[in-house]
Protein backbone atom coordinates (compact mmCIF):
# COMPACT_ATOMS: atom_id res chain seq x y z
CA UNK A 1 0.00 0.00 0.00
CA UNK A 2 1.26 3.45 -0.91
CA UNK A 3 1.04 6.39 1.47
CA UNK A 4 1.88 10.06 0.95
CA UNK A 5 3.70 11.81 3.80
CA UNK A 6 4.24 15.58 3.91
CA UNK A 7 7.91 16.36 4.56
CA UNK A 8 10.14 19.40 5.01
CA UNK A 9 12.67 18.15 2.41
CA UNK A 10 12.58 15.65 -0.50
CA UNK A 11 14.27 12.80 1.39
CA UNK A 12 13.36 9.75 3.49
CA UNK A 13 15.44 11.18 6.33
CA UNK A 14 13.67 14.55 6.28
CA UNK A 15 11.60 15.88 9.12
CA UNK A 16 7.84 16.01 8.74
CA UNK A 17 5.91 19.07 7.52
CA UNK A 18 2.58 19.65 9.29
CA UNK A 19 0.94 21.39 6.32
CA UNK A 20 -0.78 19.23 3.75
CA UNK A 21 -1.32 21.51 0.74
CA UNK A 22 1.65 23.78 1.48
CA UNK A 23 4.18 21.12 2.49
CA UNK A 24 7.69 21.63 1.15
CA UNK A 25 7.64 18.14 -0.40
CA UNK A 26 5.74 14.90 -0.59
CA UNK A 27 7.16 11.48 0.08
CA UNK A 28 5.32 8.56 -1.51
CA UNK A 29 6.24 5.37 0.33
CA UNK A 30 5.28 1.78 -0.41
CA UNK A 31 4.68 0.33 3.04
CA UNK A 32 5.35 -3.27 1.90
CA UNK A 33 8.59 -2.83 -0.04
CA UNK A 34 9.86 0.31 1.65
CA UNK A 35 10.45 1.91 -1.76
CA UNK A 36 10.04 5.66 -1.72
CA UNK A 37 9.86 8.56 -4.11
CA UNK A 38 10.18 12.26 -3.21
CA UNK A 39 8.08 14.82 -5.09
CA UNK A 40 8.34 18.60 -5.08
CA UNK A 41 5.12 20.40 -4.19
CA UNK A 42 4.19 22.39 -7.30
CA UNK A 43 1.57 24.34 -5.33
CA UNK A 44 3.98 25.61 -2.67
CA UNK A 45 3.72 29.18 -3.96
CA UNK A 46 0.40 29.08 -5.81
CA UNK A 47 -2.24 31.54 -4.70
CA UNK A 48 -4.91 28.98 -3.91
CA UNK A 49 -6.11 25.43 -4.29
CA UNK A 50 -2.89 23.91 -2.93
CA UNK A 51 -4.71 21.26 -0.90
CA UNK A 52 -6.75 20.18 -3.91
CA UNK A 53 -3.63 19.82 -6.00
CA UNK A 54 -1.91 17.81 -3.28
CA UNK A 55 -4.93 15.50 -3.16
CA UNK A 56 -4.66 15.03 -6.92
CA UNK A 57 -0.98 14.15 -6.57
CA UNK A 58 -1.84 11.53 -3.95
CA UNK A 59 -4.56 10.16 -6.23
CA UNK A 60 -2.37 10.09 -9.36
CA UNK A 61 0.35 8.24 -7.46
CA UNK A 62 -2.07 5.59 -6.32
CA UNK A 63 -1.89 6.42 -2.62
CA UNK A 64 -4.50 4.85 -0.36
CA UNK A 65 -3.63 7.12 2.56
CA UNK A 66 -1.99 10.46 3.34
CA UNK A 67 -0.28 11.48 6.57
CA UNK A 68 0.01 15.13 7.63
CA UNK A 69 -1.46 17.43 10.30
CA UNK A 70 -3.43 20.24 8.71
CA UNK A 71 -6.09 19.27 6.21
CA UNK A 72 -8.18 22.22 5.00
CA UNK A 73 -11.81 21.84 3.91
CA UNK A 74 -11.02 21.65 0.18
CA UNK A 75 -8.26 19.10 0.68
CA UNK A 76 -10.56 17.10 2.92
CA UNK A 77 -13.37 17.07 0.32
CA UNK A 78 -10.99 16.10 -2.47
CA UNK A 79 -9.31 13.30 -0.50
CA UNK A 80 -12.67 12.06 0.71
CA UNK A 81 -13.99 11.95 -2.86
CA UNK A 82 -10.91 10.03 -3.97
CA UNK A 83 -11.42 7.57 -1.11
CA UNK A 84 -7.99 8.34 0.32
CA UNK A 85 -7.76 8.03 4.09
CA UNK A 86 -6.24 10.86 6.14
CA UNK A 87 -4.03 10.38 9.20
CA UNK A 88 -2.16 12.69 11.55
CA UNK A 89 1.45 12.33 12.72
CA UNK A 90 0.57 12.66 16.36
CA UNK A 91 3.84 12.57 18.30
CA UNK A 92 5.81 11.03 15.43
CA UNK A 93 8.59 13.40 14.38
CA UNK A 94 10.38 11.47 11.64
CA UNK A 95 9.31 9.60 8.54
CA UNK A 96 10.68 6.36 9.97
CA UNK A 97 8.68 6.66 13.17
CA UNK A 98 5.59 7.73 11.25
CA UNK A 99 5.75 4.62 9.08
CA UNK A 100 6.31 2.37 12.07
CA UNK A 101 3.28 3.77 13.86
CA UNK A 102 1.18 3.79 10.71
CA UNK A 103 1.86 0.08 10.15
CA UNK A 104 1.04 -0.63 13.78
CA UNK A 105 -2.27 1.21 13.36
CA UNK A 106 -1.31 3.80 15.96
CA UNK A 107 -1.95 6.97 13.95
CA UNK A 108 -5.11 8.97 14.43
CA UNK A 109 -7.44 8.94 11.43
CA UNK A 110 -9.02 12.25 10.45
CA UNK A 111 -12.79 12.44 10.04
CA UNK A 112 -13.18 16.15 9.37
CA UNK A 113 -11.07 19.15 8.20
CA UNK A 114 -8.41 20.02 10.76
CA UNK A 115 -7.67 23.57 9.63
CA UNK A 116 -10.02 26.38 8.61
CA UNK A 117 -8.65 26.73 5.09
CA UNK A 118 -7.30 29.83 3.44
CA UNK A 119 -8.03 32.08 0.57
CA UNK A 120 -5.13 33.54 -1.35
CA UNK A 121 -7.16 36.27 -3.05
CA UNK B 1 -12.61 62.64 -15.31
CA UNK B 2 -12.48 59.28 -13.53
CA UNK B 3 -11.22 59.41 -9.94
CA UNK B 4 -10.74 56.40 -7.67
CA UNK B 5 -10.47 57.05 -3.96
CA UNK B 6 -8.22 54.53 -2.19
CA UNK B 7 -6.16 54.51 0.99
CA UNK B 8 -4.42 51.33 1.90
CA UNK B 9 -5.36 51.52 5.57
CA UNK B 10 -9.02 51.10 6.40
CA UNK B 11 -10.94 53.81 8.23
CA UNK B 12 -8.90 56.77 7.02
CA UNK B 13 -11.93 58.44 5.45
CA UNK B 14 -12.15 57.19 1.85
CA UNK B 15 -15.93 57.31 1.79
CA UNK B 16 -16.02 60.65 3.63
CA UNK B 17 -13.73 62.22 1.02
CA UNK B 18 -15.28 60.48 -2.00
CA UNK B 19 -18.79 61.50 -0.95
CA UNK B 20 -17.77 65.13 -0.27
CA UNK B 21 -16.09 65.31 -3.67
CA UNK B 22 -19.20 63.96 -5.41
CA UNK B 23 -21.49 66.34 -3.51
CA UNK B 24 -19.34 69.34 -4.36
CA UNK B 25 -19.28 68.39 -8.06
CA UNK B 26 -23.07 67.94 -8.03
CA UNK B 27 -23.46 71.34 -6.36
CA UNK B 28 -21.21 72.96 -8.97
CA UNK B 29 -23.30 71.36 -11.72
CA UNK B 30 -26.53 72.59 -10.12
CA UNK B 31 -25.24 76.15 -9.91
CA UNK B 32 -24.21 75.96 -13.55
CA UNK B 33 -27.59 74.77 -14.90
CA UNK B 34 -26.60 71.10 -14.88
CA UNK B 35 -23.41 71.45 -16.93
CA UNK B 36 -21.44 69.33 -16.72
CA UNK B 37 -23.80 66.61 -15.49
CA UNK B 38 -23.72 65.69 -11.82
CA UNK B 39 -21.18 62.89 -11.25
CA UNK B 40 -21.62 59.15 -11.20
CA UNK B 41 -20.63 57.57 -7.88
CA UNK B 42 -19.72 53.89 -7.66
CA UNK B 43 -19.15 52.33 -4.26
CA UNK B 44 -16.76 49.49 -5.14
CA UNK B 45 -16.08 48.58 -1.51
CA UNK B 46 -18.43 45.67 -2.03
CA UNK B 47 -17.49 43.79 1.12
CA UNK B 48 -18.76 46.68 3.23
CA UNK B 49 -20.46 49.32 1.07
CA UNK B 50 -21.49 52.36 3.12
CA UNK B 51 -21.55 55.42 0.82
CA UNK B 52 -25.34 55.02 0.45
CA UNK B 53 -25.69 55.93 4.13
CA UNK B 54 -24.44 59.43 3.29
CA UNK B 55 -25.68 59.96 -0.27
CA UNK B 56 -29.09 58.32 0.40
CA UNK B 57 -29.87 57.15 -3.14
CA UNK B 58 -33.25 55.76 -4.11
CA UNK B 59 -32.02 52.26 -5.08
CA UNK B 60 -34.58 51.19 -7.66
CA UNK B 61 -32.47 49.04 -9.96
CA UNK B 62 -31.13 45.67 -8.89
CA UNK B 63 -29.14 42.94 -10.59
CA UNK B 64 -27.72 39.62 -9.42
CA UNK B 65 -24.18 38.89 -10.61
CA UNK B 66 -21.69 36.07 -10.36
CA UNK B 67 -19.30 33.94 -12.35
CA UNK B 68 -20.01 31.05 -14.69
CA UNK B 69 -18.78 27.86 -13.08
CA UNK B 70 -18.51 24.38 -14.58
CA UNK B 71 -21.19 21.77 -14.06
CA UNK B 72 -20.02 18.26 -14.90
CA UNK B 73 -22.26 15.86 -16.79
CA UNK B 74 -21.17 12.62 -15.10
CA UNK B 75 -22.79 10.52 -17.85
CA UNK B 76 -20.36 11.99 -20.40
CA UNK B 77 -17.26 12.60 -18.25
CA UNK B 78 -14.48 10.08 -18.83
CA UNK B 79 -12.33 11.53 -16.00
CA UNK B 80 -9.54 12.22 -18.47
CA UNK B 81 -8.32 15.11 -16.30
CA UNK B 82 -8.02 17.72 -19.06
CA UNK B 83 -10.24 20.20 -17.16
CA UNK B 84 -8.15 19.91 -13.98
CA UNK B 85 -4.96 20.27 -16.00
CA UNK B 86 -6.01 23.55 -17.67
CA UNK B 87 -7.50 25.12 -14.52
CA UNK B 88 -4.99 27.58 -13.10
CA UNK B 89 -6.91 27.86 -9.83
CA UNK B 90 -7.39 24.17 -9.00
CA UNK B 91 -11.11 24.75 -9.01
CA UNK B 92 -11.64 21.44 -10.81
CA UNK B 93 -10.07 18.22 -9.58
CA UNK B 94 -10.24 14.75 -11.07
CA UNK B 95 -9.79 12.12 -8.41
CA UNK B 96 -10.07 8.58 -9.68
CA UNK B 97 -13.62 8.23 -10.99
CA UNK B 98 -14.84 11.55 -9.66
CA UNK B 99 -14.60 15.08 -11.02
CA UNK B 100 -15.05 17.71 -8.33
CA UNK B 101 -15.76 21.42 -8.73
CA UNK B 102 -14.74 23.95 -6.03
CA UNK B 103 -16.94 26.97 -6.80
CA UNK B 104 -15.12 29.33 -4.41
CA UNK B 105 -11.85 28.90 -6.30
CA UNK B 106 -13.39 29.32 -9.77
CA UNK B 107 -12.63 32.59 -11.56
CA UNK B 108 -15.08 31.81 -14.34
CA UNK B 109 -12.53 31.79 -17.16
CA UNK B 110 -14.27 28.94 -18.98
CA UNK B 111 -11.06 27.09 -19.91
CA UNK B 112 -12.37 23.76 -18.55
CA UNK B 113 -15.51 23.86 -20.71
CA UNK B 114 -13.59 24.89 -23.82
CA UNK B 115 -11.02 22.13 -23.38
CA UNK B 116 -13.32 19.26 -22.44
CA UNK B 117 -13.01 16.69 -25.26
CA UNK B 118 -16.33 15.08 -24.30
CA UNK B 119 -18.46 18.22 -24.14
CA UNK B 120 -19.30 17.16 -20.59
CA UNK B 121 -19.03 20.63 -19.03
CA UNK B 122 -21.87 23.11 -19.00
CA UNK B 123 -21.37 26.56 -17.45
CA UNK B 124 -23.89 27.73 -14.89
CA UNK B 125 -24.12 30.99 -12.96
CA UNK B 126 -22.73 30.91 -9.44
CA UNK B 127 -24.24 34.01 -7.78
CA UNK B 128 -21.64 36.07 -5.89
CA UNK B 129 -23.47 39.27 -5.11
CA UNK B 130 -26.00 41.92 -5.97
CA UNK B 131 -25.67 45.27 -7.70
CA UNK B 132 -27.99 48.19 -6.90
CA UNK B 133 -28.37 51.59 -8.50
CA UNK B 134 -30.41 54.76 -8.25
CA UNK B 135 -30.33 58.55 -8.04
CA UNK B 136 -29.51 60.54 -4.89
CA UNK B 137 -31.54 63.61 -3.79
CA UNK B 138 -28.57 65.76 -4.93
CA UNK B 139 -28.91 64.31 -8.44
CA UNK B 140 -25.88 62.02 -8.26
CA UNK B 141 -26.20 58.78 -10.21
CA UNK B 142 -25.26 56.08 -7.72
CA UNK B 143 -24.34 52.41 -7.88
CA UNK B 144 -22.91 49.88 -5.48
CA UNK B 145 -22.30 46.17 -5.15
CA UNK B 146 -22.81 43.83 -2.27
CA UNK B 147 -20.82 40.61 -2.04
CA UNK B 148 -22.77 37.65 -0.65
CA UNK B 149 -21.71 36.68 2.86
CA UNK B 150 -19.03 33.99 2.81
CA UNK B 151 -17.93 34.59 -0.78
CA UNK B 152 -14.19 35.22 -1.00
CA UNK B 153 -14.03 36.66 -4.52
CA UNK B 154 -14.81 40.36 -4.89
CA UNK B 155 -13.25 41.14 -8.26
CA UNK B 156 -15.97 39.75 -10.56
CA UNK B 157 -18.65 41.75 -8.72
CA UNK B 158 -16.62 44.99 -8.90
CA UNK B 159 -15.94 44.40 -12.60
CA UNK B 160 -19.60 43.84 -13.35
CA UNK B 161 -20.67 46.91 -11.35
CA UNK B 162 -18.32 49.09 -13.40
CA UNK B 163 -19.61 47.57 -16.61
CA UNK B 164 -23.27 47.86 -15.59
CA UNK B 165 -23.19 51.61 -14.91
CA UNK B 166 -20.78 53.69 -16.94
CA UNK B 167 -20.34 57.46 -16.94
CA UNK B 168 -21.93 59.40 -19.77
CA UNK B 169 -19.62 61.54 -21.93
CA UNK B 170 -18.53 64.53 -19.85
CA UNK B 171 -19.81 63.01 -16.62
CA UNK B 172 -17.24 62.68 -13.82
CA UNK B 173 -16.87 59.28 -12.16
CA UNK B 174 -16.00 58.90 -8.49
CA UNK B 175 -15.10 55.36 -7.42
CA UNK B 176 -14.89 54.51 -3.74
CA UNK B 177 -12.45 51.58 -3.45
CA UNK B 178 -12.03 49.08 -0.65
CA UNK B 179 -9.15 49.35 1.81
CA UNK B 180 -5.96 47.44 1.12
CA UNK B 181 -3.78 47.27 -1.97
CA UNK B 182 -4.85 43.97 -3.50
CA UNK B 183 -7.00 42.76 -6.40
CA UNK B 184 -10.19 44.55 -5.30
CA UNK B 185 -8.46 47.93 -5.25
CA UNK B 186 -6.73 47.29 -8.58
CA UNK B 187 -10.05 46.32 -10.17
CA UNK B 188 -11.76 49.42 -8.74
CA UNK B 189 -8.95 51.69 -9.98
CA UNK B 190 -8.67 50.11 -13.43
CA UNK B 191 -9.43 52.70 -16.12
CA UNK B 192 -9.21 55.65 -13.71
CA UNK B 193 -7.43 58.87 -14.63
CA UNK B 194 -6.46 59.65 -11.06
CA UNK B 195 -5.98 57.88 -7.75
CA UNK B 196 -6.90 60.00 -4.75
CA UNK B 197 -5.19 58.48 -1.71
CA UNK B 198 -6.72 59.28 1.64
CA UNK B 199 -4.36 58.88 4.55
CA UNK B 200 -4.01 59.95 8.14
CA UNK B 201 -0.87 61.09 9.93
CA UNK B 202 -0.29 57.89 11.92
CA UNK B 203 2.40 55.22 11.48
CA UNK B 204 -0.23 52.80 10.14
CA UNK B 205 -1.68 55.40 7.79
CA UNK B 206 1.76 56.14 6.37
CA UNK B 207 2.72 52.47 6.08
CA UNK B 208 -0.35 51.67 4.00
CA UNK B 209 -0.18 54.92 2.03
CA UNK B 210 3.15 53.66 0.70
CA UNK B 211 1.48 50.44 -0.47
CA UNK B 212 -1.37 52.33 -2.13
CA UNK B 213 1.08 54.73 -3.80
CA UNK B 214 2.89 51.68 -5.17
CA UNK B 215 -0.37 50.46 -6.73
CA UNK B 216 -0.74 53.85 -8.43
CA UNK B 217 2.82 53.68 -9.72
CA UNK B 218 2.43 50.09 -10.93
CA UNK B 219 -0.81 50.98 -12.75
CA UNK B 220 0.74 54.21 -14.11
CA UNK B 221 -2.12 56.31 -12.72
CA UNK B 222 -1.28 59.81 -11.43
CA UNK B 223 -1.96 60.13 -7.71
CA UNK B 224 -2.44 62.75 -5.02
CA UNK B 225 -3.09 62.66 -1.29
CA UNK B 226 -5.72 63.99 1.08
CA UNK B 227 -4.56 63.93 4.69
CA UNK B 228 -7.48 63.36 7.01
CA UNK B 229 -7.60 63.80 10.80
CA UNK B 230 -4.84 66.32 10.38
CA UNK B 231 -3.96 67.64 13.82
CA UNK B 232 -1.65 70.59 13.27
CA UNK B 233 -1.81 71.47 16.96
CA UNK B 234 -0.75 68.01 18.10
CA UNK B 235 1.91 67.83 20.78
CA UNK B 236 3.65 65.06 18.91
CA UNK B 237 4.24 66.40 15.41
CA UNK B 238 6.34 63.43 14.33
CA UNK B 239 3.60 61.45 12.50
CA UNK B 240 2.54 64.60 10.65
CA UNK B 241 6.13 65.39 9.67
CA UNK B 242 6.75 61.83 8.53
CA UNK B 243 3.76 61.67 6.20
CA UNK B 244 4.43 65.17 4.83
CA UNK B 245 8.08 64.29 4.21
CA UNK B 246 7.10 61.07 2.48
CA UNK B 247 4.67 62.87 0.14
CA UNK B 248 7.27 65.52 -0.64
CA UNK B 249 10.00 62.94 -1.34
CA UNK B 250 7.70 60.86 -3.54
CA UNK B 251 6.34 63.96 -5.33
CA UNK B 252 2.81 63.05 -4.25
CA UNK B 253 0.91 66.34 -4.06
CA UNK B 254 -1.08 66.85 -0.85
CA UNK B 255 -4.35 68.24 -2.21
CA UNK B 256 -6.05 68.92 1.12
CA UNK B 257 -5.64 68.57 4.86
CA UNK B 258 -8.89 67.85 6.72
CA UNK B 259 -8.75 68.88 10.38
CA UNK B 260 -9.11 66.42 13.23
CA UNK B 261 -12.35 67.63 14.83
CA UNK B 262 -14.91 66.15 17.15
CA UNK B 263 -17.79 67.81 15.30
CA UNK B 264 -16.77 66.06 12.04
CA UNK B 265 -16.77 62.66 13.77
CA UNK B 266 -20.14 63.40 15.38
CA UNK B 267 -21.64 64.51 12.05
CA UNK B 268 -20.35 61.45 10.19
CA UNK B 269 -21.84 59.24 12.91
CA UNK B 270 -25.21 60.85 12.12
CA UNK B 271 -24.89 60.13 8.40
CA UNK B 272 -23.99 63.69 7.40
CA UNK B 273 -21.56 64.43 4.60
CA UNK B 274 -18.50 66.56 5.22
CA UNK B 275 -20.18 69.30 3.15
CA UNK B 276 -23.27 69.22 5.38
CA UNK B 277 -21.09 69.46 8.49
CA UNK B 278 -18.91 72.22 7.03
CA UNK B 279 -20.67 73.95 4.08
CA UNK B 280 -17.55 76.09 3.62
CA UNK B 281 -15.70 72.91 2.50
CA UNK B 282 -17.57 73.07 -0.84
CA UNK B 283 -14.89 75.32 -2.28
CA UNK B 284 -12.11 73.17 -0.77
CA UNK B 285 -13.44 70.12 -2.62
CA UNK B 286 -14.10 72.08 -5.81
CA UNK B 287 -10.43 73.06 -5.54
CA UNK B 288 -9.39 69.40 -5.20
CA UNK B 289 -11.34 68.55 -8.38
CA UNK B 290 -9.69 71.46 -10.22
CA UNK B 291 -6.21 70.39 -9.16
CA UNK B 292 -6.91 66.81 -10.26
CA UNK B 293 -8.19 68.00 -13.66
CA UNK B 294 -4.91 69.86 -14.16
CA UNK B 295 -2.83 66.82 -13.25
CA UNK B 296 -4.56 64.37 -15.57
CA UNK B 297 -2.72 64.14 -18.82
CA UNK B 298 -5.04 64.97 -21.71
CA UNK B 299 -3.96 61.82 -23.56
CA UNK B 300 -4.84 59.57 -20.69
CA UNK B 301 -8.36 60.94 -20.44
CA UNK B 302 -9.18 59.43 -23.82
CA UNK B 303 -7.52 56.04 -23.23
CA UNK B 304 -10.14 53.29 -23.25
CA UNK B 305 -10.45 51.11 -20.18
CA UNK B 306 -8.20 48.09 -20.15
CA UNK B 307 -10.22 44.95 -19.66
CA UNK B 308 -9.41 42.40 -16.99
CA UNK B 309 -7.09 39.60 -17.95
CA UNK B 310 -9.85 37.01 -17.56
CA UNK B 311 -12.37 38.90 -19.60
CA UNK B 312 -13.85 36.97 -22.49
CA UNK B 313 -16.03 38.35 -25.24
CA UNK B 314 -19.63 38.41 -24.14
CA UNK B 315 -18.93 38.19 -20.42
Amino acid sequence: MKVLITTAAPDIGASIDPRFGRAASFLVVDTETGEWQALDNPALHSSGGAGIQAAQIASLNGCAAVISVEFGPNAFDALHAADIKMYQFGSAGSVEETLKRFKAGQLQQVGQPTSPGHHGG
Amino acid sequence: MKITVASGKGGTGKTTIAVALAVSLAEAARQNNGRPTAPLFLDCDIEAPNAHLFLKPDLKERKQVGVLIPQIDETRCTHCGKCAEVCQYHAVAVLGKKTLVFPQLCHGCGSCAQNCPEGAIREVLNPLGTLEAGITPAGIRFGHGRLNVGEPMAVPVIRQLKRWIQPKPGQALIVDASPGASCSVVEAARGSDFLLLVSEPTPFGLHDLKLAAEVAREMAIPAGVVLNRYDSAAQNTRPVDQVENYCRAEKLPVLARIPFQREIAAGIAQGKTLIEIHPEFTSLFAGIAEQIALMIEPARASTPDVEGEFHRIGR
